[in-house]
């Protein structure tokens, strides 16, 4: 029962989260939105999989937060250096693009 | 279920309700904040607070098994990651110009040129 409860909660911040990510004015927001988003995916999954008696989803929930973070690091990247394999140039020193 | 004594079953269930809890505030506060800044502290609440709570409360669920161990590995890796990327995040907007709107902080000498 308390599972219920946990998967309607992380549910609710789920959709909070997406309304910021929506109305978020500034590119950052959105980064934090997605990244908190992927947080809550991590934690939905092993509550359902607990709520179902089957817990070995926790592999897909751990296989989940480390490809959050690193698409969470890799859209930074491009952001900053306007790529993301071959970043050749240093950035300028105060560079003003937002 | 496996068996267990009614005591960890009610711990169990408070911690997971105390995960929940901070889930849900940390995303409300990401939603109403004003500014980018107060929102990135608010995101951390969840990244910090709900994973430790609701991930210990699902391991006294599972008692001493192998889920126990994979819940401990989510908890330690989203421990390390969260507020790494919460830094990264920070640290690009920063870089990028976003200065706190209320500028309550006293304003450094990047500000200066920058603004």
């Amino acid at each position: 029962m308390i599972f219920a409860l946990a998967g309607f909660g992380i549910l609710l911040a789920m959709v909070l989260v997406l309304i910021r990510l929506i109305k978020g004015p500034t590119l950052y927001d959105r980064v934090l939105a997605v990244n908190s988003f992927g947080t809550h995916t991590v934690l939905l999954i092993g509550v359902v999989g607990f709520w179902n008696g089957r817990p070995d989803f926790l592999d897909i929930a751990l296989l989940y937060a480390l490809i959050n973070f690193v698409g969470t690091i890799a859209v930074l990247k491009f952001f900053r250096y306007r790529a993301i394999g071959d970043v050749m140039w240093t950035p300028p020193e105060k560079d003003k693009d937002a | 279920m496996s068996e267990y004594g009614i005591i960890l079953q009610f711990l169990s269930w408070t911690l997971i309700a105390g995960g929940t809890f901070f889930v849900v505030i940390g995303a409300i506060g990401t939603l109403r904040f004003p500014d980018f800044w107060p929102r990135l502290h608010a995101a951390s609440i969840t990244e910090s607070g709900g994973v430790i709570l609701l991930l210990a409360g699902l391991c006294l669920h599972a008692g001493w098994t192998l889920v126990m161990l994979k819940l401990i590995f989510i908890g330690v890796f989203l421990l390390i990651t969260g507020p790494t990327s919460t830094h990264a995040i920070a640290n690009a907007a920063l870089v990028s110009g976003l200065r706190p709107k209320s500028q309550s902080v006293a304003p450094n000498k990047a500000d200066d040129e920058s603004s």
